[in-house]
């Protein structure tokens, strides 16, 4: 048992509860929040796919991958979060009639 | 080595355990601050897979920005929730997708070679020709500059898109009292210099313009917080200025060395550092401002626009 | 194992013990006040110490100066974290 070897299961189980939840769960907020473990998971098998046992360097080409996504869901999460922001003020109006 | 073995598998349990708890958690703010935690345990981790600069991303931004975008939102639209709930037959038949997609995935993974030779040989090869010496820096702004400079175009769109959907004025938030004050003295300076550290640091070791970037929006986000500075109609301009810096100076440095024999993105490697540093300064300021504008949420409001009172 | 590794692991050893008692004080304290205290206090100590341990295996001036900076900012954030949730506690904001 190796470093990368756990931590990729361990994103794969990620993985697969966000993908899931991101499709069972009713509230938008909580869909985004699944969808961003999703990400989580995804970006664990590629920093583990970097992997190489010390001394050695890990590849450096997923890691710049990995923060170019990190950087890339947040923006799409601050998108989402502005449109459920907006359908809870459409939705308030709304029921006040 | 034992030791660490039991670290790892220990650490592993918790954030499959919290990723679960995430969402299976009651409360929506006990969501979010579970969802921070994960965050940070996902850094920790990627610092045991060797990958400094991911994890520093991911706690400065996974689960620091992203954090105080959830908690403004939660706070915006007040927590409530439909109690409606997922029939039965949908939950089994999506269960059954999501673990055949998952056992597809980790099929592929463990048939996989494992730390198989990637292209860290041609980088520590080209590494010299780069202009700087840290090899997640290279691939960022250098080999896969083009990527880089997509990036931050998302970045800028998140921000386009953010205004044009949020206009409304909203209700002010609480005061941060005399402390906050006191605190904001002596800390905000001192993140300054750090995250302009983390921006020069990244030429050599772990660090660099999205590191460095989301330390700054921080500073940002917590004078918003403060109200030490309040955003105003007359900033709109500079705002969208900072916004589109980035982008602009990136894309016209990568066009500006592509003439004779280079192609763009070809930077000289005389002027390779200086024309990097250059970029990721401008692209940190980019960033700074884009992650205050994403928190803050909408379009700075004119003075005297008072809030609608919502019965 | 020299000296120095040996007293760097010591300490970083007993800090862990401070994190573990901090927390073992958030989980088992009845109020949000108390746990409040039991975190800051040892997890302030706790990380000083820990910090201490990793400033002697860096074994360089810079290092050690980065780590105390880190101390002074974490000391300083935890105690305004630790005020403002105290002072929302007592004005009834709190949950």
């Amino acid at each position: 048992m190796s470093p990368d070897l756990i931590y990729g299961l361990a994103g794969l189980a990620v993985f697969g509860i966000g993908f899931f939840r991101a499709l069972t769960l009713a509230a938008p907020l909580r869909r985004v929040l699944a969808l961003k473990l999703c990400a989580v998971g995804a970006s664990f098998l590629l920093i583990v796919a970097a992997y190489r046992q010390p001394p050695v360097t890990a590849d450096a080409v997923p890691h710049a991958l990995v923060i170019t996504g990190i950087v890339v869901m947040v923006s799409a999460m601050a998108v989402a979060l502005a449109l459920i922001h907006r359908i809870a003020v459409l939705e308030r109006e709304r029921s006040d009639g | 080595m034992d030791a660490m073995l039991v670290f790892d598998v220990a650490l592993a349990l918790a954030l499959v355990g919290l990723a679960w708890a995430v969402l299976a958690a009651e409360d929506l703010f006990a969501a979010v601050v579970l969802f921070i935690v994960f965050g940070l345990m996902t850094a920790l981790a990627w610092v045991r897979l060797a990958a400094p600069d991911v994890a520093l991303a991911e706690a400065a931004i996974g689960a620091g920005v992203t954090g105080a975008l959830l908690l403004a939102t939660l706070r915006r639209i007040g927590g409530a929730e439909s109690a409606e709930t997922t029939p039965r037959p949908v939950l089994i038949g999506v269960g059954a997708l999501a673990a055949a997609v998952t056992s597809g995935l980790g099929a592929a993974f463990l048939a996989a070679p494992a730390q198989g030779p990637g292209l860290e040989a041609a980088i520590a090869a080209n590494l010299a020709a780069s202009g700087v010496e840290h090899p997640v820096t290279a691939v960022l702004l250098n080999y896969r500059a083009y990527d880089t400079l997509m990036e931050v175009v998302v970045l800028f769109a998140a921000v386009v898109a953010v205004w044009s959907v949020a206009q409304a004025p909203e209700p002010a938030t609480p005061l941060l009292g005399p402390l906050h004050a006191g605190f904001a003295r002596v800390a905000l300076p001192a993140a300054v210099v750090v995250g302009a550290y983390l921006l020069w640091a990244g030429a050599t070791m772990p660090g660099g313009a999205f590191q460095g970037g989301a330390v700054l929006g921080a500073v940002a986000i917590l004078a918003l917080l403060a109200r030490d500075y309040v955003p105003a109609p007359a900033h709109r301009a500079w705002a969208r200025g900072a916004f589109l810096a980035g982008t602009a100076v990136f894309a016209l440095v990568a066009a500006g060395v592509g003439f004779g024999p280079r192609m763009a993105f070809e930077y000289p490697p005389a002027l390779a550092k200086p024309l990097i540093l250059l970029i990721e300064a401008v692209v940190t300021l980019s960033i700074a401002a884009t992650l205050a504008a994403l928190f803050f949420g909408r379009e700075p409001e004119p003075l005297g626009v008072e809030v609608e009172a919502r019965k | 194992m020299t000296g120095i590794e040996m007293l760097s692991l010591a300490l970083m050893a007993l800090g862990c013990l401070f994190f573990v008692a901090g927390t073992v004080g958030m989980l088992r304290f009845p109020d949000a006040v108390s746990r409040l205290h039991a975190l800051t206090k040892a997890d302030g100590l706790g990380l000083v110490l820990i910090a201490a341990g990793a400033a002697l295996a860096a074994g360089s001036a810079g290092w050690a100066l980065r780590l105390a900076l880190i101390c002074g900012l974490v000391a300083l954030a935890g105690a305004l974290g630790a005020h403002l949730i105290a002072r929302l506690v007592r004005t009834g904001g709190g949950r």
